[in-house]
């Protein structure tokens, strides 16, 4: 083993990944210590496959460097993708052939597979196993190639869009094997636009857009750290003035009626603030009723630093 | 929690036995191309009925028995539809469905994957050959006993080159676009390249190039092996291994994984 533990099992300094002019990874940084679940989440066409071919070892980098379990992703492949499972976008197997029968090949890769039979039961295609590849629908297509990542036992999996088409109980059954996955102490990289599914999966989360990692760090951190972004958000009849509201409160606080009667500020909201805001509802003869303080999700997230709209 | 056992998933990567992944691909690529029905088609319906109507019906003057002279030329054609043709469709289609990087990204090593594939080629033209010279047993048949070991190596031999050359086309066009090609070159060699009709019959020009050609090559070499029992020449040998080098250095070279 090159690796010893405590040494992160992808770490990704300065990538540059360019097709052609355009530069689809610049200058990311990326590191997934052992035995977590790290996700790579940002719109369509922020870097997010491009960043993970060059960790399984299909893109060459333009720049930075790259080590996946302490190898070279391009010189090292194949002693790599021996210990790696690797979940492609939209999967992969030759049409004409039976579920089955593609994942017993893949599992034949390995010394000491899984038992094909008994992973396609927990994926739910025992019924589809006979079906031929190009006759399974988009979301059997996911979970056989989930299947094939896993069938392996790999220590570091790869799953790029693991949940894209699938049902909300299949996506379930997806996030509970990425948690079983952890657990077994198996590292894992993911790619997601879904904000709950980083929220619910994640360790640490890579926010990124247009090939630049705009924010890491855990859920937690991503979402509490900065006291200066938390909301407060109340209902209240429609049509308040919000602009005397704000006047009442520090400079920091910015107040909007989102829909009407549904009221959000933001900004440094602490205990003065929430008594200044019931006061001044009091006030104005208005009951403030569902007064919430939330930390942001990681949509607000995404939103104040692109500006944009994270399903666009 | 999740619904899992504890240590299921525990990693334990190693790789497999090379010879079990050589097995497993050579048979899991050789039983799929014989269960498309359209690969059937070409592979073993499409000669299989030339064979007989180039016997029964005298559409072409050959000399007697026909079929001693037909058997040969079907067989090269059994060749290139299937290491040619069927091996070109089915790889477009198979980067098309993201089989080459599936594999690729397993511990299954690149080389062997091509290894994986010669052997499909060469299982599937076995089956070829036992069908197809069991109906012209029938029809009649009597090979030159002399020539069945030098027949037995150009088909080999020929399996790679076509095969070599299918790996070109299918590796690197769309899947539609390699689908058209090649049905077209198969149609082409067939009818001019020296497959269906033996370069002497084809209008003046053409016998000296179709010569040049794998299908010329091969089935001018099969003819002269299975009706007269003689070693080929070095001629159609030489052209099969530069067909089928420079095809595979090509290859190499252009194939992309999907």
């Amino acid at each position: 083993m090159t690796t010893h533990l405590g040494a992160p099992v992808v770490e990704v300094s300065g990538l540059v990944k360019r097709f052609g002019r355009k530069s689809a990874v610049n200058r990311l940084d990326l590191r997934v210590e052992r035995g977590q679940v790290l996700a790579l989440l940002g719109p369509n066409g922020a870097g997010k496959t491009t960043t993970v071919e060059v960790c399984e070892g299909f893109l060459r980098p333009d720049q930075g460097t790259v080590r996946v379990l302490g190898l070279d992703p391009v010189r090292d492949g194949a002693a790599l993708r021996v210990r790696i499972g690797v979940m492609p976008q939209g999967g992969g197997a030759y049409p004409g052939i039976r579920a089955g029968e593609m994942l017993r090949v893949v599992a034949s890769c390995a010394a000491d597979p899984l038992d094909p039979a008994w992973l396609l039961e927990v994926l739910g295609l025992t019924a589809t196993a006979r079906v031929p590849y190009k006759r399974l629908s988009g979301g059997q297509r996911q979970r056989l190639s989930l299947a094939c990542a896993l069938v392996t036992r790999p220590e570091l999996v790869f799953l790029d869009e693991p949940t894209a088409g699938m049902d909300p109980q299949a996506r379930r059954l997806v996030w509970d094997l990425v948690a079983a996955l952890r657990a077994d102490g198996v590292s894992v990289l993911l790619t997601t636009h879904m904000m709950d599914e980083a929220e619910t999966l994640a360790d640490q989360v890579v926010i990124i857009d247009n090939g630049r990692a705009v924010a890491a760090g855990s859920t937690h951190q991503l979402t509490t750290d900065d006291p200066d972004a938390r909301r407060l958000r109340f209902r209240a009849r429609a049509g308040l003035d919000t602009g005397a509201l704000a006047a009442t409160l520090t400079d920091d606080c910015r107040v909007d009626e989102i829909e009407p009667g549904s009221y959000l500020v933001a900004g440094r909201v602490d205990p003065q603030v929430v008594s200044v805001v019931t006061a001044w509802c009091a006030e104005q003869g208005v009951l403030a009723e569902e007064i919430r303080v939330a930390t942001r999700s990681l949509e607000d997230v995404f939103l104040d630093l692109t500006g944009r709209e994270l399903r666009a | 929690m999740t619904s899992f056992e504890a240590g299921v998933f525990t990693p334990a990567p190693a790789r497999g036995p090379l010879w079990r992944m050589v097995a497993v691909q050579a048979r899991t690529e050789a039983a799929l191309a014989l269960r498309n029905g359209e690969q059937v088609l070409l592979t073993l319906l499409i000669p299989l009925a030339l064979l007989v109507t180039m016997t029964v019906l005298r559409l072409i003057p050959l000399p007697e028995p026909r079929v001693d002279s037909v058997a040969p030329r079907i067989l090269a054609l059994a060749v290139m539809s299937s290491a040619f043709t069927g091996q070109a469709i089915a790889l477009g289609f198979d980067r098309r469905y993201g089989v080459l990087k599936r594999l690729a990204a397993t511990a299954v090593p690149r080389w062997l994957l091509v290894v994986g594939r010669m052997l499909a080629a060469v299982a599937v033209v076995v089956v070829q050959l036992v069908v197809l010279c069991a109906a012209a047993v029938l029809l009649g048949w009597t090979p030159a006993v002399r020539g069945i070991p030098f027949a037995l190596g150009l088909i080999l031999l020929g399996t790679l080159a076509f095969g070599a050359l299918g790996a070109l086309l299918g590796g690197a066009l769309r899947a539609e676009i390699v689908l058209a090609a090649a049905n077209f070159v198969w149609f082409a060699l067939l009818l001019v390249g020296g497959i269906a009709l033996p370069a002497g019959a084809l209008p003046g020009g053409l016998d000296a190039v179709v010569g040049l050609l794998p299908s010329g090559a091969l089935a001018e070499s099969l003819r002269s092996a299975l009706v007269d029992g003689m070693a080929p020449g070095w001629q159609p040998v030489l052209v099969l291994l530069c067909w089928g080098a420079a095809g595979a250095g090509l290859a190499v070279k252009t194939i992309r994984l999907s």
